[in-house]
């Protein structure tokens, strides 16, 4: 048993939480301690753990990148409970086995509930469709398919899967990128690209998928969820779909919530990412987009590599950018400090869409009495400067390595079990 | 001059007018004498680090170097270094482990030189980067333009042909326009980059309206391969919109000039009468090269002022 004292649910007035058997027992002022664990939480925000909808483990096949236990304890620290595993691992998660492993090494890790994401076609090669509905009867219960790292381009065996998938509640998560229009594409396509050399990756690349795949969903009555969305133009045919009632749903990350493709200068392939960071103008439209529910979910698409594949020419570097343990604290510059969001809001983007996204039981619950104590304890106040050496994956490509950024998980509980306590990974 | 010399951007007007300078008394040294060499980098090691083939480039620096004195290792390093193993950082620290003082690079990926830089404390020249900058074959321009027309300043350029792929056009870009040179950008659209709008040149698409008003045609080489991914139609039509024959050439004024970076192929972007006219300046460049490089090299391993 343990006593929460005197934080703050969704920001709102200092309260008692009493947490007892996995589940949130009692809520109030001045509750008795009565034997419980103490964990003073004055001045802390209070939220339901968050989930994440796009993470990279790269176990198996790439452990000295990171593995589902370095990566449970970087999304521990992050303040999550939950989080979806990519299948772009070696080999790919296509079958049932592939996505049981990683589904029991969650477990074994206990630092998160790790969600297996299935890919949609076998090898992720884009011709033919995985046993979707064998990893969804696993006991992974995979709901979430997705090729990330490729697009489904064919745009007939997209219909299909978005198609196949409505069998089992299950939703294809499409990485939207037309590869004819993003051969050798290194970064955004504009001024930057034109000017540093590097091989443009249009936006138009990306919405010409989302378009097209809006259209296929709403056809076939299916979910479709697009993943990282990363331009203007994105939100606006996401906004328009909404508007006619498909079922769409969308994700955006943290970096490209904060960072642009002003980043490329200098040539450092850390900041080098698929989508690419994109301008100004995008950055703003993906803000007002998460605020006003177009884009439903903050997904990290954490993308942990080894030295060797980041240390290179920008061109031979792997993209991807580490994401867990920031991406609150990157919500909270973008989107609250400005006022873009209140603390409601960051549950409703980073918890409880991303759990109704991924069919997620006991997550994304609202902070009351019955539901499961999945949450975390905020210091929004606080503020540190990010040092990658310190972080808990097993890579080091952060894109925040010496930015100043606000907020610090203090506290994480696994349906009542702390992951972290004051600011450090219980195991 | 900064420590390195990356791309024409980091040459502010009295940096390059420096260079340019510089080559120019080191041609003037040299001039007549039986042994062209100068002792100015005697002990110091430059290294010719060149991941993508460059014959002339290579033995223009080579020569370069000799001619101040300086040791030369010539690194050959064919092929992509992602994957022939031994990676781009690991190469540069064995350099630098060697006591190279500076290093030369040409490299297939843009950005290279830069990420190189960053790993070495001693200079890195870029040689040729992906499709971003070719600097000292704009240096070498710029002192070729100068050379025949006795001024830069207000000089009317334009560049013809292939800019989306061109690292000579982008360092002509920024280098000629720093220089007070006003360029044209002259190609089909779809060999311009998205982006060049914000680029200080005009833009067109019409070669046969540009050319009475250029001092200097500055023509680059068309690779084939882009006739297959449909850039253009054919290599007829683009030679038929795009390229310089002598019924072009014609069109110029009296004083003005041909340059090509080379290699050319004759008879696609330039005809053979063009490139063989006195009007053409493409063996001067190639003697100038070495001037420039040589000039480039003394300033940033030797005796630089601060």
């Amino acid at each position: 048993m343990t006593l929460i004292k005197g934080a703050r649910p969704y920001g709102e007035d200092a309260v008692d939480i009493r947490v007892q058997d996995g589940r949130i027992a009692e809520i109030g002022p001045d509750l008795s301690v009565d034997g419980a664990q103490l964990v003073d939480a004055a001045g802390l925000v209070a939220l339901p753990g968050l989930v994440d909808l796009h993470t990279h483990l790269r176990e198996p096949g790439r452990e000295d990148a990171e593995t589902v236990e370095t990566g449970s304890r970087a999304a521990a620290l992050g303040g999550f409970t939950a989080v979806h595993a990519m299948a772009n691992t070696d080999p790919v998660a296509d079958t049932a086995g592939v996505v049981e492993q990683v589904w029991r090494l969650g477990q074994e890790a206990g630092l998160v509930d790790v969600v297996p994401v299935g890919a949609v076609t076998v090898g992720l090669r884009g011709e033919r469709l995985a046993e979707l509905g064998a990893m969804a009867d696993s006991a992974a219960r995979v709901r979430v398919f997705s090729d990330d790292g490729h697009c489904v381009a064919d745009p007939a065996l997209m219909r299909r899967a978005l198609e196949y998938v409505k069998a089992f509640d299950g939703v294809v998560a499409q990485h939207a990128e037309e590869p004819r229009l993003t051969v050798g594409a290194q970064m955004n396509e504009g001024d930057r690209s034109a000017r540093l050399g590097l091989a443009g990756w249009p936006a138009a690349a990306e919405e010409a998928v989302i378009a097209r795949d809006v259209l296929l969903a709403g056809h076939v009555g299916a979910r479709l969820h697009v993943c990282h969305v990363s331009t203007a133009g994105s939100v606006e045919i996401l906004r328009w779909a909404k508007s006619r009632g498909v079922q769409v749903t969308a994700e955006v990350t943290p970096h490209h919530l904060l960072l642009t493709d002003e980043c490329a200068e200098g040539y450092d392939p850390v900041f080098k990412v698929n989508p690419p960071l994109r301008t100004a103008e995008d950055v703003e439209a993906l803000r007002a987009g998460l605020a006003d529910g177009t884009i439903d979910a903050v997904g990290t698409d954490h993308a942990p590599h080894a030295a060797e594949d980041k240390e290179s020419e920008w061109a031979a570097a792997r993209p991807g950018m580490l994401g867990l343990e920031q991406a609150l604290s990157v919500v909270v510059q973008t989107m609250v400090e400005p006022g873009r969001l209140d603390w409601r809001g960051v549950a409703d983007r980073m918890s409880v869409r991303p759990a109704a996204i991924g069919r997620l039981d006991g997550h994304g619950r609202p902070l009351a009495v019955g539901e499961p104590a999945n949450l975390l304890l905020l210091d929004p106040a606080h503020r540190a400067t990010v040092d990658p050496a310190a972080l808990a994956s097993r890579s080091r490509n952060s894109p925040y390595a010496g930015r100043e950024l606000p907020g610090r998980v203090v506290a994480t509980f696994l349906r009542g079990v702390a992951t972290v306590l004051d600011g450090k990974a219980v195991r | 001059m900064k420590r390195h010399l990356l791309e024409a951007g980091d040459l502010d007007r009295d940096d390059a007018t420096l260079v340019l300078d510089t080559a120019a008394q080191i041609e003037a040294a040299l001039a007549g004498r039986e042994v062209k060499k100068l002792p100015t980098l005697r002990g110091r090691t430059v290294v010719n680090l060149f991941y993508e083939d460059s014959t002339r480039t290579r033995i223009s620096f080579e020569l370069a170097a000799k001619r101040l004195s300086a040791d030369v290792i010539n690194f050959s390093a064919k092929g992509s270094s992602v994957s022939k193993g031994e990676s781009l950082k690991d190469t540069a620290l064995t350099l630098e482990a060697m006591g190279a003082d500076g290093i030369v690079v040409r490299h297939g990926a843009s950005g290279a030189p830069h990420r190189l830089a960053t790993w070495v404390k001693g200079s890195v020249v870029n040689a040729g980067d992906g499709t971003h900058e070719h600097p000292t074959q704009a240096l070498l321009d710029a002192y070729t333009i100068r050379q025949r027309l006795g001024r830069l300043d207000g000089v009317r350029v334009a560049v013809v042909g292939d800019v989306l792929h061109s690292r000579v056009a982008r360092s002509n870009v920024w280098l000629l326009s720093t220089l007070g040179a006003e360029v044209t950008l002259v190609a089909p659209p779809t060999l311009l980059p998205v982006g060049v709008g914000s680029w200080p040149v005009t833009v067109s698409y019409d070669l046969d309206a540009v050319l009475p008003t250029a001092d200097v045609v500055m023509m680059l080489r068309v690779q084939g391969e882009r006739m297959n991914a449909s850039f253009f139609p054919s290599a007829r039509e683009y030679s038929r919109r795009y390229g310089l024959d002598a019924r072009r050439m014609a069109a110029l004024p009296d004083e003005a000039i041909v340059m090509h970076p080379g290699p050319m192929n004759r008879g696609m972007e330039i005809a053979a009468e063009v490139a063989d006219s006195p009007r053409s300046t493409i063996v001067d460049q190639v003697g100038n090269g070495v001037s420039v490089r040589m000039a480039v090299l003394y300033l940033l391993l030797g005796g630089a002022p601060e």
